[in-house]
């Protein structure tokens, strides 16, 4: 593909989520995690995304690339972020509620609608929910291809051509556009905002719209009864030296 | 409630983790199904079929099948939900890949990654790396789940044979074309399921250390290798060796540590092993708060010491 026939536009769906070096506290009532006063960033898959998207079309093989976001208004930070990586605007679905992967899948269906983008990049998973589910559930409700655990993507003659990290190796696809991916952990190596980008982020174009103007079924379909901490493994002993610790594995009797 | 299971494999041999789903699926009780979906699987139905506990197989036998793509398989399960109470695989790339597809398409929530069932709706699953246990109950009438293989045991193959009965897949053009594969090929047990894994992270310092040091002790031990994410970034070792939580996630007999710092992500996909050890130089790595057994020096002398001394 070459740039006169490059793709119109991306469109990169991201998450806001704890910071990955934050650790998650949770509430003594057993209600959730306490995000109180913590450090919030965009979810590192969703950054690879970005940056995925960005690279497209720094190659010219995309024309345009849009970010969307669902969340408060706080979450406008990582729309920005996003855009000082280079993407060029940003929705952002306004909702204080918290938002099942099936409802934000159906919310990203109605960015879809309006943006027609011929690729949507998106994290494989959020490393809060750890659910893996939003990107398979928008190309489901789409009937588009998906090719998720994307570690390598070209872009050809109205087709991408992924590789995805599969659990005994590597397989690759080739998904006729528009197509639905998602990113892991080998995609790419998200570049840092240089402070111009950043200033420069800041008046580029961000639709804010609230979640009821989207007409989806918010409705919980899950209830969350109690969250808890895991069980705590009290830390051993050590060893002094290699013999010590061979007679600690038989008398543990796994060796 | 009847329960439709998808069952993993490579083409040739019925993965482990679906032995262990079965398990997850006695938990929440009724009848058993399980799916064999792919292009001359016949063997593979008819392993499933001994597995204990199953009480049915279909098996569809399609080349479109072959690849266990996610709209034709995720196709197949969405007609075939009509019948069943609930549609579960175990989270494997495959499960993953395409057990919300189904969930979609029938409007139901997924519930990902379960590791214990409370009851037929009730689950919990860990969040935020594991940091944090959630108890979930779903309130579809159709349950999709996906279960996570290390916290079940397998069910035991053997005894009677369970019926197998062929279903077709729906005629349909499918988008997404199959071009090529590349599985690794190892002598070694498969990491998500062996008894011992062994696992190396950046204190490794190279390729070759995970060839030269690391290897032999699995080997001695007929482990499994894994790696830290820190170890598969630097190129160290391939990615689908990586324990974490966005890798593999294990949780075997025994976990040798060695040169990993013990990051919370990695700490998530190996904190449920039955006994851990550490080998790292620097005492204060947090991989020590959750090692049974540890041993504070250079790798590269105790691994070789380690080898010797197990004989």
């Amino acid at each position: 593909m070459t740039g006169h026939d490059a793709m119109k536009k991306i469109l990169v769906p991201i998450k806001m989520v704890l910071d990955a070096n934050m650790r998650p506290r949770v509430k003594a009532d057993g209600s959730g995690v306490d995000l109180s006063g913590m450090k919030l960033s965009i979810n590192p898959f969703c950054e690879i995304a970005v940056e995925e998207a960005v690279r497209l079309k720094e190659k010219g093989l995309a024309e345009e690339v849009v970010v969307v976001s669902i969340g408060p208004a706080k979450v406008q930070d990582i729309l920005r972020q996003a855009m000082a990586m280079g993407a060029d605007r940003a929705r952002l679905i306004e909702t204080d509620q918290p938002v099942e992967p099936l409802a934000a899948a159906k919310l990203i269906r109605t960015a879809v609608a309006e943006e027609t983008p011929d690729l949507v990049i998106l994290g494989k998973q959020a490393v809060d929910d750890d659910c893996n589910q939003t990107g398979q559930m928008l190309a489901a409700l789409l009937d588009w291809p998906q090719a998720t655990f994307a570690s390598a993507l070209h872009v050809e003659a109205d087709s991408v051509k992924v590789t995805r990290e599969v659990d005994g190796g590597h397989q690759t696809l080739v998904l006729p556009l528009p197509a639905v991916v998602t990113t892991d952990l080998r995609l790419n190596e998200p570049r840092h905002c240089a402070l111009p980008n950043i200033m420069k982020a800041r008046k580029k174009p961000l639709d804010v719209r609230p979640v009821a103007e989207c007409g989806v079924d918010m409705a919980a379909h899950l209830n969350v009864l109690s969250v808890r901490p895991p069980e705590a493994r009290k830390a051993g002993r050590c060893a002094a030296n290699v013999n010590e610790l061979v007679g600690d594995l038989h008398a543990a009797g796994v060796i | 409630m009847t329960i439709l299971l998808l069952a993993d494999h490579d083409g040739q041999t019925l993965g482990e983790a679906t032995a262990r789903a079965v398990s997850a699926a006695r938990d929440m009780g009724g009848v058993i199904h399980v799916l064999v979906a792919g292009e001359n699987v016949g063997s593979i139905a008819r392993a499933a079929a001994t597995v204990s506990g199953v009480d049915k197989v279909l098996v569809a036998d399609d080349p479109a099948l072959a690849h266990l793509l996610a709209e034709p398989v995720a196709e197949l399960l969405v007609t075939l939900s009509v019948d069943y109470a609930a549609v579960i695989a175990p989270a494997t790339s495959v499960g993953k890949d395409i057990l919300p597809r189904v969930a979609a398409r029938r409007d139901v929530m997924q519930v990902s990654d379960i590791t214990r069932v409370i009851a037929a709706d009730t689950f919990e699953r860990p969040v935020y790396a594991g940091n944090a246990i959630e108890t979930v109950q779903s309130t579809d009438e159709l349950k999709v789940i996906t279960i996570r293989s290390s916290a079940f045991d397998a069910a035991p193959q053997g005894g009677e044979s369970a019926p197998v009965e062929s279903v077709s897949l729906p005629a349909k053009e499918w988008k997404a074309r199959f071009e090529s594969e590349a599985l690794t090929k190892s002598e070694r047990p498969e990491l998500t399921s062996a008894r011992i894994v062994v696992s190396g992270g950046r204190g490794l310092g190279s390729a070759q250390a995970f060839e030269t040091v690391l290897a032999p002790l699995a080997e001695h031990l007929h482990a499994a290798i894994g790696a830290s994410r820190a170890a598969v970034d630097a190129n160290y070792a391939p990615n689908d060796l990586q324990v974490g939580q966005t890798g593999k996630i294990v949780a075997p007999e025994l976990y040798i540590a060695v040169g990993i710092s013990g990051a919370i992500q990695h700490l998530a996909g190996m904190k449920d092993s039955k006994v851990i050890v550490a080998i790292n130089k620097d005492p204060d790595a947090p991989i020590f708060q959750v090692a049974d057994f540890g041993l504070v020096g250079d790798l590269f002398t105790i691994v070789p010491e380690l080898v010797q001394a197990l004989g």
